[in-house]
């Protein structure tokens, strides 16, 4: 039997003593369609950047075609025919599609000059070979991200790859452009190129690959050719455990109690119509629908920023009129975005900052801030919400995704909030801390009657957590159901049947 | 044709047009020979200089302590030419090119290996390197008569020497020449040679740039070391030509060279701009000034004239790098 095209023999990889890889050992043959599976965090892109030569392993060697090949750079990696076309791409906005191509391999050729015949020749032929359209002289930047991509892949062919990486390569395309660029991934098969193919997603990885490698926290955890594998068992490898069957109650309180929020005929022009509905104390509801259904025009009113809306909002029995963010928080309404990255943390301040930045107005009623009760208090939350760093004044930045959402979450526990939306709470969180979040969630919601409207598109996340689910389609309400009685598929054919 | 319309080179060449019909309608004088040469003249230095900003613009970067490094490399070397009593002209323009080329290197370290925003660095080394040269080497201006002869002797150069109507004398600066020369070397290097693309790959994404094999540590300090080095260069010649080696001179010009390269087309972000816009941003920048003394504007009032140019051209090349983000 020839030797592999490339083995990566007992890999670890350690960043500050930190584990990223444990142990790994990974083979691909060649032209092989073998598909990289695991959540984010579980030491995908650092397998990526080892073979591409971006990082030294700690311990462990690689071989391609069964030599051990020593101190690896991006320069050589290239050399032993490993290209890598990152979830960005990597090319040049700025500069046109020809130059794009053709740039590599003028550097690889060595000379001190530019050839700008010898650039188009390149470039043409990269782009014939592809069969495919694309304007040679047009500035990047102004192609549409399938036509980037398709570039990012002519350039990557241009040096004779065996073994062409992609990462994440259909998060940003539409399902059109990601059959067109299966057929393109076979068509370089047949061509005896290996891909390495890097995804979270399910569907497409058992479409397109014949070799399945799970990751799960820096260890392989299952590898073995497609046949062996369906969703249920990816999950189970990726996640460590059976995805959780267990489901929210809401107990209503002893006492009869007003709903925390309810809405009357509430309407936002262009953005959704008539929506009513009522969260009760201690509710966790579920609201999906497809983009564009309006749910985020929803939740932004809720929070204050769609000022224009008409109808009735009403919060613990009062009706409330929503103009500003402002007002929103005074009446106790929480909004944790999707983009907590740019819109709900300071990533460069410290976690106390961040866990503190709605409460300075509470902490601070004689004008000037109590810091030693702020310090308690932020202290307080990092221990609740389980927050894992060395102290609190650390960088956000410095946090893993599971822990920035946690202090996101906890920044607005702190601020005596009554009502909490969150819009795709666990969005590119790992699983582990992922549970984590939700028992955080349905342990708090027990204990202080706060309600949550929960926007997801993450089924068993929201079957898991709410009692309820709310589904929005076109601007309307189409569909309120308890999921005590519902299991999983039956709720994501309901999301299928609306489009 | 809506290529070369689109083109930022095109767009500031009828600006500069229209303001050279403006300003010679406002001023018929503006028109005359002796003072189209005059204006030529003056684009030399601030043009020199602004090729140097170009360069470290276009990778990403921002160098605002050329005026500086100029003048500390022009003071050095002529005080060491009166120590030595040196005759020659060609080994202090070296000197004081390669003093310049150093600083850059300055520039280049804390930018490239101390990882720091090139805006800081520039302005403390600037800042450092004024403070020094007044400080320790000296503050006295070395006049006319003091001055090297030779130097004024080859600064002197015309390229094209005639009678006008009047009697006197009108004659092109062969000083010209050299700025066409170095802006021809700085084009070639951009448009030609590899670490040239190296320096607009960098400018438009310097992680992509790293994994294209471009070695991103020897594009920093190229650019910087260039640009320190033609800021030495331009500060001898700027002595030469004016006859006064005054170690505060060209404090705050660093401005002018910025609304220069700014309004040239480069993009205050990296990676885009040319030698050509930079030098018709040089040379709207200077008819804008010798257009506002002709017509007896205060100089006070020319330094709000080029904080408007920078603001402007600053907020049209934004708006264009943001439109062609979103499409």
């Amino acid at each position: 039997m020839p030797s592999p095209l490339i083995e990566l023999r007992h890999i670890k990889k350690y960043f500050a003593g930190v584990k990223a890889l444990d142990d790994v050992s990974l083979t691909i043959q060649p032209g092989e369609i073998h598909c990289l599976a695991g959540e984010n965090g579980s030491g995908k892109s650092t397998i990526i950047k080892i073979i591409s030569g971006v990082y030294e392993p700690t311990e462990g060697e690689i071989l391609f075609s069964g030599v051990p090949a020593r101190g690896l750079t991006p320069i050589s990696a290239i050399s032993h025919g490993v290209q890598v076309i990152f979830q960005d791409f990597s090319l040049f906005g700025n500069l046109t599609v020809s130059e794009n191509l053709a740039l590599s391999s003028e550097l690889s050729s060595g000379r001190h000059l530019v050839n700008w015949k010898h650039v188009r020749d390149v470039a043409r032929q990269a782009v014939e070979s592809l069969n495919v359209k694309l304007d040679l002289d047009a500035e990047l930047g102004t192609l549409p991200t399938s036509g980037q991509q398709l570039v990012a892949i002519a350039r990557a062919l241009m040096s004779n790859p065996r073994l062409l990486i992609m990462d994440e390569p259909t998060t940003a395309l539409t399902r059109r452009e990601v059959e067109v660029l299966f057929r393109l991934v076979r068509e370089l098969q047949g061509r005896g190129i290996a891909i390495l193919f890097v995804s979270h997603k399910m569907r497409e990885m058992l479409e397109i690959s014949e070799q399945i490698t799970v990751l799960r926290n820096g260890r392989v955890v299952g590898s073995g050719p497609r046949e062996q594998w369906d969703e249920l068992s990816i999950t189970r490898a990726m996640i460590g455990h059976d995805p959780s069957a267990e489901t929210y109650h809401w107990q209503p309180p002893a006492e009869p109690m007003p709903p925390r929020m309810e809405l009357k005929g509430v309407s936002l022009a262009g953005g959704y119509s008539d929506i009513s509905f009522a969260l009760q104390p201690g509710e966790i509801v579920g609201l999906s629908g497809l983009l564009g259904s309006g749910r985020t025009e929803l939740a932004m009113t809720l929070f204050g920023m769609c000022p224009s809306y008409s109808g009735t909002i009403r919060i613990d029995g009062q009706d409330v009129r929503l103009a500003n963010v402002q007002e929103a928080i005074a009446h106790g309404v929480a909004y944790v975005p999707e983009d907590r990255l740019h819109e709900g943390l300071f990533l460069t301040q410290s976690i106390d900052h961040n866990l503190l930045a709605c409460s300075y107005a509470r902490l601070a009623r004689s004008g000037l801030i109590d810091f030693a009760e702020a310090g308690r208090q932020a202290d307080g939350m990092v221990r609740e919400m389980q927050i894992v760093a060395p102290s609190g004044d650390r960088p956000v930045m410095q946090l893993s995704g599971g822990n920035q959402q946690r202090v996101v979450i906890g920044r607005w526990l702190m601020s005596d909030a009554r009502l909490l939306v969150l819009n795709g709470p666990t969005v590119g969180v790992d699983v582990g801390s992922k549970a984590g979040i939700h028992a955080k969630i349905r342990e708090l919601v027990r204990r202080s009657h706060i309600a949550v409207l929960m926007i997801s598109d993450d089924v068993p996340e929201l079957v898991q957590n709410c009692s309820r689910i709310v589904l929005m389609h076109r601007g309307g309400l189409v569909d309120d159901f308890p999921t005590a009685d519902v299991t999983e598929s039956a709720v994501a054919d309901k999301l299928k049947a609306l489009t | 044709m809506s290529a070369l319309l689109k083109r930022s080179e095109t767009v500031i060449f009828l600006v500069l047009l229209a303001a050279v019909i403006i300003t010679g309608l406002l001023n018929p004088a503006a028109w005359q020979l002796s003072n189209i040469f005059s204006l030529l003249r003056a684009n030399v230095i601030t043009g020199i200089m602004a090729l140097g900003v170009l360069v470290v613009m276009i990778s990403g970067g921002i160098d605002i302590s050329v005026p500086y490094f100029a003048m500390a490399a022009m003071y050095v070397t002529i005080l060491g030419m009166l120590k030595t009593d040196y005759a020659g002209i060609f080994l202090p323009f070296v000197v004081s090119t390669a003093i310049g080329l150093a600083l850059g290197g300055l520039n280049a370290f804390f930018v490239h290996t101390v990882r720091m925003i090139p805006m800081i660095v520039t302005l403390g080394t600037g800042t450092m390197v004024r403070g020094f040269l007044l400080g320790v080497i000296g503050t006295s201006n070395i006049n006319r008569d003091q001055m090297p002869g030779q130097l004024i002797d080859f600064a002197s150069t015309a390229l094209v020497k005639m009678q006008a109507p009047d009697g006197s004398t009108i004659e092109l600066s062969a000083m010209v020449l050299i700025y066409v020369a170095l802006a021809l070397v700085v084009h070639f290097i951009l448009a030609h040679t590899m670490i040239g693309r190296g320096l607009y790959a960098m400018g438009g994404d310097r992680e992509a740039a790293r994994r294209a094999g471009f070695n991103v540590r020897r594009i920093t300090w190229f650019a910087y070391c260039l640009s320190g080095a033609l800021a030495g260069f331009a500060g001898l010649l700027y002595v030469s030509m004016s006859w006064l080696a005054n170690p505060r001179d060209l404090a705050g010009t660093e401005m002018d060279l910025l609304a220069a390269v700014v309004l040239g087309g480069a993009s205050i972000f990296g990676g885009r701009g040319s030698v050509l816009g930079t030098m018709l941003g040089v040379f709207m920048l200077v008819l804008v000034n010798n257009s506002l003394i002709i017509l007896h504007v205060s100089t006070t009032w020319q330094r709000v004239a080029v904080g408007l140019i920078v603001i402007t051209a600053c907020a049209v090349t934004a708006w264009r790098d943001r439109r062609a983000a979103a499409a």
